[in-house]
């Protein structure tokens, strides 16, 4: 199961955070902090998985992430995940905010907060994965936007004048 | 229209500093607020980009304590938009127990029997994000039917196996098994593979539980695994990645079948095909350069070495799994060497591919040495373990040592107990056990624990023919210049019980042994200094002609009047032992300890805790029949005689550990004629301002749990309380000090409104409502803290004297202190925890003057009694104290360093103070800065 999702800045700020195990707000806060520690200080090109931060779990849990230009992506998991399949689906997760905002990049997370949300929750669901067919994933957008499309005409037509 | 910028403004990057976003920030808040606040009623859209704002200003780290209603209401909303941005919000920030739990369950129901699907897939992603007993509750019925439904889409089917899959993980109970189980099961074999792998997540989390239930989907799965693994890879069209067919899927059902012994032949033969497929496949060339391709590829591979390693039935197929690890193991990508290190260590345990793994050896040593990162390198280690037997020990643990001395400061204390867990075992020859554990201590000392040296002593007491060779082992590595101090322990212990064995050398006769151990007294700590001194007592058994030179030791002052209680006592007994007694009885009382019983190695457990039973068990269980028998219990005596034992300092003394916290019983209206006073009761009796003098009496009790709270003309108040990680006891005594009685004695605890939550507090017992003149009674009040906390509780009391009126109030001196259990850490590891709590939020400092001569052994006796570890050797600077510690609440635990600079010129002293919370730090700091 994945406990959490998390996508930082390579500062540090958190650009995406969802957690799929409850914890308090305040610790929340910290284990992004914790583990934002633990992944800076690893070089690139080296191995793709540690064990998690104290907080989360400590070494029953895996730190698994793919670093791209300005941003980390971060998936801790459980012992029944597939190493290999999770750096997969954070591939898969990445392709396609690219195609849904073509060409990602850090502002895109910032300014469409929502959006990335939405398009994370045709990937993963509950701690699961959900559809990792990506023509999926991103059909299932475009209905969305198709529709939220019809509803602001809709609007526009009632407003008077 | 414009589209919905959350972060507009709202971010650091825009902002030029943390300040100026904080502000910013605050003041969108309070701008959000008035809108959702005011009159006007809001349109959907506007509902909609404020409660966007909110969810990202709460992604900044910043608390969102409003919302929710707006939030709830967007979900019955008729328009798509602000219904999925109301369950975002809610699936982000909702509190499980929050109270409008209610609202949402009503507005899911809604939407689930809308039979509108992207409303339905809304309604279950809510349902799965939160998981609370109150949604499973609702719908743990609910969902079973819209999975198996013949006419659910696709896409809701998916999103309902998972739903439902986390309700069962959070409310098992709740989840009925039925006739759906058998149709779920039968899910594998649907055309949708999104649908099939929703589907075996499910079964596999299910059949982990009810096996037989689900037995039916190990031949589904295998037939399905068989046509994925046999398919030329474009048949599964937008299910293959990178040329790899349906690669989660596959893992999934390799998952599902590891849950299950191997199948019966019919099915175990297709299965078996399967796995050499995809072995095959992978000596294949890549039909792509590109990374995600060779991932795809060995994910389902590695799974597949899994489900071989897990029916450990196949020799064939075992060896194989072998090799291609090995392979692995020298291939450039570091995450499947990593990966092959980690499913080896598994491979070790099965007898069939033991000797396969062993063959390994030379490139497993080569990774631990050349690595670059640590992760590698700590699996390396965990295999090497995994691999060893008596065979190739001696090359394994000469590696372990070598490594350790650069090893990461992280895996260290893991290393050591390996070292010593393997050199215990696989011992054939005795002296090289007590060579390695002795190399050990000196390579890594520090990271030596308690188990570790005392197993070695154990060790040698058993064994007899390595008792003479440990004593020489030990005085010779003693006369290093600078030895760590748990090889003085060691030394000290070994040499007290067998140095006779060696003293006939002229080398280490009895007075040069003497003066070898003395010379490093001074420089231990004080429980080596009490291991030091029975050593002595025992020496005076062994060698009767040091007996006036240690007699002169003990009787010297720094011994006889040591501050330290323990250390006085010891000196003061053995000096008095060694006069009185006669020989006879000094050879009784100091005879050599007896053989320790046997039992598991204390040190096998300690390593068990820190890495989970599961993994060290396995390996344990199939290599059982290579163990050796080895004595062994899990703490030696510290020293011989039983009545110099020290008391724990946590000794349970007076059982709180075992008192639950008394129950809160039926609230009695007022007085204290009821069983059980009510503490919480607003009791409508005016209560008496705090009495004067109170507030300085409070503060002496900061750092000490005995004495008199209060005192007048009539009254005293004294107390004596104990507390033990979240709880404590304190018994209040109420002197009469007058001749004249009281009537309508009436003590009341009174905690605020504010610290109701935090802190629980009950009268056991009401006192008789008579104090007679000169008599004093005694009160029991149980504490729990459940939260961290700052004002104290307020006790009342109330009674009548010779016809007046008297009505006093004191605060109880319960602080948040009282809750610290003390944490020893060394140098390395208090700095690292230090800067970790970095936050500005998370420090509070505090310079203020110095109220009290400044004097550093009743500084240190405040910290401690503050309830922090004193740290020595810690801070550069020795003027400095450090301190850590954990408070313990119900709810959390909270770690607390604290670091007290003092600067005698000016009178004044600085006190940081650094917890992960900041209410804690701040509360702290009043508490402590008051005491100096």
């Amino acid at each position: 199961m994945i406990q959490a999702i998390l996508v930082f800045n390579n500062h540090g700020k958190p650009r995406l955070v969802r957690f799929y195990q409850r914890f308090p707000e305040e610790i929340q806060q910290q284990i992004v902090r914790e583990t934002f520690h633990l992944v800076l200080k690893r070089d690139d090109n080296i191995c793709n998985f540690l064990e998690g931060g104290s907080l989360i779990g400590g070494s029953d849990y895996k730190l698994i992430y793919r670093h791209y230009a300005t941003l980390y992506f971060v998936f801790c998991v459980d012992s029944s995940e597939s190493e290999l399949g999770i750096l997969d689906l954070i591939q898969v997760f990445v392709e396609t905010l690219d195609k849904c905002f073509e060409n990602v990049c850090e502002l895109d997370l910032i300014f469409h907060m929502d959006k990335v949300h939405y398009i994370l929750q045709e990937v993963v669901m509950g701690g699961m994965v959900l559809e990792t067919n990506m023509n999926e994933i991103v059909a299932q957008i475009e209905a969305q936007n198709r529709l939220e499309k019809s509803e602001v005409n809709r609007v526009l037509l009632c407003r008077p004048g | 229209m414009q589209p919905l910028s959350a972060g507009s403004g709202l971010e650091a990057g825009v902002c030029k500093s943390k300040e100026a976003e904080i502000k910013r920030i605050n003041k969108e808040l309070a701008n959000i607020r008035s809108k959702f606040k005011g009159d006007k009623a809001l349109d959907g859209y506007s509902k909609k980009k404020y409660v966007c704002k909110l969810l990202f200003i709460f992604l900044l780290g910043h608390d969102i304590d409003f919302g929710h209603m707006e939030a709830v209401n967007l979900l019955s909303s008729n328009r798509y938009t602000e219904k999925q941005i109301g369950y975002l919000f809610i699936s982000v920030l909702v509190n499980s127990n929050s109270e409008l739990i209610r609202l949402i369950n009503n507005a899911i129901k809604n939407d689930l029997a809308s039979r509108n699907p992207t409303f339905m897939g809304l309604a279950l992603h809510c349902i799965a994000s939160v998981g609370s007993r109150e949604m499973a509750e609702a719908f743990a019925g609910e969902i079973p039917k819209v999975l198996v439904a013949g006419d659910t889409m696709d896409s809701v089917k998916q999103s309902a196996a998972l739903c439902l899959l986390r309700l069962y993980r959070t409310s098992p109970d709740l989840v009925p098994m039925g006739d759906w189980t058998s149709r779920v099961v039968h899910l594998l074999n649907d055309q949708h593979l999104g649908v099939v792998t929703a589907a075996t997540s499910l079964i596999t989390t299910l059949a982990q539980k009810n096996p037989e239930e689900f037995k039916t989907s190990v031949s589904l799965a295998v037939s399905r695994l068989s046509r994925i693994v046999t398919s030329a890879s474009t048949d599964l069209q937008d299910y293959t990645y990178y040329f790899v067919p349906a690669p989660w899927l596959s893992v999934k059902l390799l998952r599902l079948l590891q849950c299950y012994p191997p199948p019966d032949p019919a099915v175990r033969g297709r299965l078996t095909e399967c796995l050499e497929t995809i072995l095959n496949k992978a000596q294949e060339p890549p039909k792509s350069k590109k990374v995600q391709h060779s991932n795809a590829k060995n994910a389902v591979l590695f799974e597949a070495i899994s489900l071989i390693i897990h029916h450990d039935s196949e020799p064939n197929l075992l060896v194989r799994a072998c090799n291609q690890l090995g392979q692995f193991l020298q291939h450039r990508e570091t995450n499947l060497r990593y990966l092959a290190l980690e499913s080896m260590c598994t491979l070790a345990s099965s007898e069939f591919s033991h000797e396969a793994v062993k063959t390994h050896i030379e490139t497993v040593i080569n990774a631990l040495k050349t690595e670059r990162d640590v992760s590698v390198r700590q699996r390396a280690v965990d295999l090497l373990y995994a691999m060893c037997d008596r065979s190739n020990a001696p090359q394994i643990v000469a590696e372990m040592l070598s490594y350790l001395e650069t090893a990461d400061y992280s895996i260290r204390e893991e290393i050591v107990l390996k070292v010593a867990i393997l050199a215990e075992k696989y011992a054939v020859d005795y002296t090289w056990y007590v060579d390695t554990i002795l190399n050990l201590i000196r390579i890594a000392g520090d990271y030596v624990s308690e188990e570790v040296w005392y197993r070695v002593i154990q060790i040698v007491i058993n064994r007899d023919d390595v008792q003479g060779y440990a004593a020489k082992t030990v005085f010779e590595a003693l006369q290093a210049p600078a030895c760590h101090e748990n090889l003085v322990k060691v030394g000290g212990y070994i040499l007290g019980e067998f140095g006779n064995l060696i003293a006939g050398d002229p080398r280490s006769s009895p007075l040069i042994q003497f003066n070898l151990l003395h010379s490093k007294f001074h420089l231990c700590s004080v429980p080596t200094r009490a291991l030091l001194l029975s050593t002595y007592i025992k020496f005076v058994n062994l060698f009767p002609e040091v007996k006036p030179t240690i007699q002169d030791v003990l009787r010297s002052d720094s011994q006889l009047r040591n501050a330290d209680v323990e250390l006085q006592q010891r000196a003061v007994e053995y000096l008095r032992l060694s006069t009185v007694a006669s020989t006879d009885i000094l050879a009784t009382v100091l005879e050599e300890m007896p053989p320790f019983p046997e039992r598991e190695s204390s040190i096998l457990a300690k390593l068990k805790k820190k890495k989970g039973p599961s993994t060290v068990t396995d390996l344990e269980d199939t290599k059982r029949e290579r163990s050796v028998d080895v004595n062994g219990g899990p703490e030696p005596a510290p020293a011989s005689t039983s009545a110099m034992s020290t008391p724990s300092p946590s000794a349970d003394l007076l059982g709180l550990g075992a008192a639950p916290p008394a129950p809160a019983g039926p609230p009695p209206s007022s007085g204290g004629g009821g069983l059980l006073v009510d503490v919480f009761s607003d009791s409508a009796s005016v209560v008496a301002p705090l009495a004067p003098g109170s507030e300085d009496n409070f503060a002496r009790f900061v750092c000490k749990n005995n004495g008199v709270l209060f005192e007048n003309q009539l009254l005293q108040i004294g107390l004596k309380s104990e507390f033990r990680q979240n709880l404590g006891r304190m018994f209040i005594f109420y002197g009469n000090k007058t001749s004249t009685q009281f009537l309508n004695f009436t003590p009341t605890l009174i905690c605020s409104d504010e610290l109701q939550p935090n802190i629980l507090g009950f009268i056991t017992k009401p006192v008789d409502p008579t104090v007679e003149g000169g008599a004093q009674v005694q009160q029991v009040v149980n504490i729990e803290c459940v939260s961290d906390f700052t004002e104290a509780p307020v006790l009342n009391i109330q009674f009548r004297y010779g016809g007046t009126f008297q009505n006093v109030s004191v605060q109880l001196p319960i602080t948040l202190n009282k809750f610290f259990q003390p944490t020893e850490m060394a140098s390395q590891d208090f700095f690292q925890r230090w800067k970790q709590l970095s936050n500005p939020q998370q420090e509070v400092q505090n310079i203020f003057k110095a109220k009290h001569p400044m004097d550093t052994e009743v500084t240190k006796a405040k910290i401690i009694g503050f309830g922090s570890a004193l740290l020595e050797e810690v801070d550069p600077n020795p003027a400095n104290f450090v301190g850590a510690g954990i408070i313990h609440t119900k709810t959390t635990q909270i770690g607390c360093l604290l670091r007290l600079e003092p600067n005698l010129q000016a009178q004044m002293y600085r006190l940081t103070l650094r917890t992960s919370k900041e209410a804690v730090s701040q509360r702290l700091c009043e508490l402590l800065s008051a005491q100096f």
